[in-house]
């Protein structure tokens, strides 16, 4: 008799994904709501997810969802973990929502060491508006809003805001992955468990950044999207641990 | 020589699928390909070719590969 | 004496942003959050993140304030917006100071437009409480907390710097029994034997922000019938009455006072609701009276809605001190005076 080893975690709703086909968001969807389940989390999870692409993953995960002003999710997360300890409050970002309008108060969260967990989504382009330049979007890369690519003499450099938040005195553990591949997406889902795990002990602020394709954007198919990531953006954007505070957590 | 059976599985739904073919280019074993009719969003959907071989060659390694890759959750893996 | 009325309402969350003139508020809050245990206070990185911590903290079910003064609350227009939108409860503070811009920190009622029109974008509206006396303070503090969880709406308490800066007697309302409130079957704690709640503003699809437009409307609707309120002195026999609120309505009282000593009927009529505005109890008013004076420290904002309120049917005139200046009793007592005069002539001729 053959045994189901790979089905719909049971976080995720029955609904269809509206992203684009080979986009990175609904696979750390997926990752998340199986974290949920195998940390036994999911009862006390409170998300609060973001302006932009994911502005819609309470179509998806099925656990309580506080909607935050675009970039504001770290504020917003702040006053619910602080009301309510006990649960988990974790946002959902992306790179624009972040590290452009929310850089503030992101910062800030972490240097408070709010005991957080952030999944940062990193595909260098505001996605939802139609392809504009991020605070991400790499040298020379093109979008909508930088004709002939992004020059730094005009536009500036991609911003490391993981790399930023490391230097902040209360952020705990920091890091860097990708879905770009199975094996980068098994990296991440044991980042993000570990992310979890650090708010479940009580550490402090913990980020995981996930470099994520964009192939509508990127004007690529998705195959060649993932290669991207692999070729290019992580020569930007090293897939690392940043920061490790907590060490072995249990 | 005989070819062991093979213990795996996986079932797309083809509706869920958007065409990415990132499963196409992970599976280790090359079993996956495209169907040759569109589904009801207007994707070519993957298709499992394990299915049409032989019986002693029928199925796949269950390695979950493909399910982990693929962005809608459109895959399940079944392993005797 | 806000701080000490909002924790007695069972305020305990703070978030706040030092701004001049209403830091004394955000340090008695940082002290008196401190040792409650239940009780959170967060010196935030900038307005925008305070008031959206408290977005936070009211979906958590918490009550909730943040404070500033004007150039403050113009940064915190975006979280306003989202708490009418999203239909949470919280209480804000603000202590009006000279604008536009920096302006200065000496006590302004120019945030009239900003408090009372919404502020934000959107089509929404946020009760505005104005209090008169340091008494009034602390009641409207506390009510505003009820009113913010009855109606699952922002409201504001528009003070200025006089205010502020006040010190009076004043006997505080017993303390509220935080296990007594009604439940929020709404918050987020967790979707822990029932199914997972949303708390979103985004709504694509037009017919449902259409849908969610007329909710809200409807709610305003209850609102506007349920707590407009205003208080009057002298009115009943009064051939003039002056509308003022807050601190222009303490200096307003003290000219009727001056100018009734010498015989003239002066009332005062002070909206002590300015959103809901006592639109009903003005129009009542114009039966007996035929002109009106609006005092503000302004150019003239509050005079927008007493017109609309009386619709034609008495004159308005007005007498405003913008950018930070305060009216002596005095010197209101002479505009009455004058007004007062012109209107028994005009009389005399008919």
């Amino acid at each position: 008799m053959a045994k189901k080893v790979f089905e719909r975690p049971k976080y995720l709703k029955k609904s269809v994904f509206h992203y684009c086909p080979g986009c990175g968001h609904s696979i750390i969807h997926r990752l998340v709501a199986e974290l949920l389940d195998e940390l036994d989390i999911g009862k006390k999870a409170i998300c609060v997810p973001p302006a932009g692409c994911a502005v819609l993953a309470y179509n998806y995960l099925d656990v309580d969802m506080g909607e935050a002003p675009h970039g504001r999710g770290a504020a917003v997360a702040t006053g619910l973990k602080r009301t309510l300890p006990d649960k988990i409050v974790f946002t959902y970002q992306g790179d624009g929502d972040i590290a452009a309008i929310g850089t503030a108060e992101t910062i800030h969260a972490a240097n408070r060491g709010e005991n957080i967990t952030v999944i940062f989504v990193n595909n260098g382009v505001y996605g939802m508006t139609g392809g504009q330049m991020a605070p991400t979007t790499l040298e020379g890369q093109n979008s909508t809003t930088t004709p002939g690519g992004r020059d730094p003499a005009r536009d500036g450099s991609p911003l490391d805001l993981s790399q930023m938040l490391a230097i902040a005195k209360g952020s705990v553990y920091i890091e860097r992955t990708a879905v770009n591949s199975p094996k980068n997406i098994r990296r991440t889902k044991r980042a993000i468990k570990k992310a979890f795990k650090v708010q479940m002990a009580g550490l402090g602020f913990s980020l995981v950044e996930v470099l994520s394709p964009c192939p509508t954007n990127w004007k690529m198919t998705p195959v060649d999207a993932a290669k991207w990531v692999e070729e290019h953006v992580t020569k930007i954007f090293p897939l690392k641990v940043i920061k490790d505070k907590a060490g072995k957590v249990t | 020589m005989t070819k062991k059976r093979k213990k795996g599985r996986i079932v797309i739904d083809r509706e869920l699928c958007k065409g990415c073919y990132l499963c196409v280019s992970v599976c280790p074993d090359q079993l996956i390909g495209v169907s040759d009719s569109l589904n009801q969003k207007g994707y070519y959907p993957a298709e499992f070719k394990g299915n049409n071989t032989g019986e002693e060659e029928r199925g796949c390694t269950g390695c979950a590969t493909c399910a982990i890759t693929c962005p809608d959750v459109a895959i399940e893996v079944y392993r005797e | 004496m806000i701080g000490e009325a909002a924790v007695r309402a069972g305020c305990r969350f703070y978030a706040g942003y030092p701004i001049t003139p209403q830091n004394e508020l955000t340090e008695y809050m940082a002290n008196a959050m401190a040792p409650l245990e239940d009780g959170t206070f967060v010196q935030a990185e900038s307005e925008l993140a305070a008031i959206n911590m408290v977005i936070g903290a009211s979906m958590a079910g918490a009550r909730a304030m943040t404070s500033s003064s004007s150039p403050g609350i113009s940064l915190k227009q975006e979280g306003i917006s989202y708490l009418a939108a999203q239909e949470l409860p919280a209480v804000i503070i603000n202590t009006m100071r000279g604008g536009p811009g920096l302006g200065n920190i000496a006590p302004s009622q120019g945030d009239y437009f900003q408090a009372t029109r919404g502020g934000g974008h959107g089509d929404y509206r946020t009760i505005v409480l104005a209090p008169a006396s340091g008494q009034e303070l602390a009641n409207l503090t506390m009510t505003a907390f009820d009113y913010a969880d009855n109606y699952r709406t922002p409201v504001m308490i528009l003070g200025d710097g006089m205010m502020g800066q006040m010190m009076e007697p004043v006997t505080f309302p017993d303390p509220v029994d935080l296990q007594k409130l009604s439940p929020k079957p709404w918050k987020l704690d967790g979707a822990d034997g029932r199914p997972s709640r949303v708390i979103l503003s985004l709504l694509l699809d037009t017919a449902k922000e259409e849908e969610h437009n007329w909710k809200l409307a409807r709610k305003y609707e209850t609102i506007a019938r349920e707590i407009a309120r205003a208080d009057t002195y002298m009115t009943q026999d009064a051939h003039l009455v002056v509308i003022a609120y807050g601190t222009a309505a303490r200096i307003a009282k003290g000219a009727i006072k001056r100018v009734r000593e010498i015989g003239l009927k002066v009332g005062l009529f002070r909206p002590v609701t300015l959103w809901p505005f006592p639109q009903r109890a003005i129009l009542e008013l114009s039966r007996f009276v035929k002109d009106f004076l609006v005092f503000e420290m302004s150019t003239g904002q509050m005079l927008e809605d007493v017109k609309l309120s009386l619709e034609g049917r008495s004159r308005v005139h007005f007498y405003g001190r913008p950018g930070g200046i305060i009216s002596t009793p005095d010197e209101i007592a002479k505009v009455i005076n004058s007004l007062y005069h012109r209107q028994r002539l005009e009389l005399e001729e008919e």
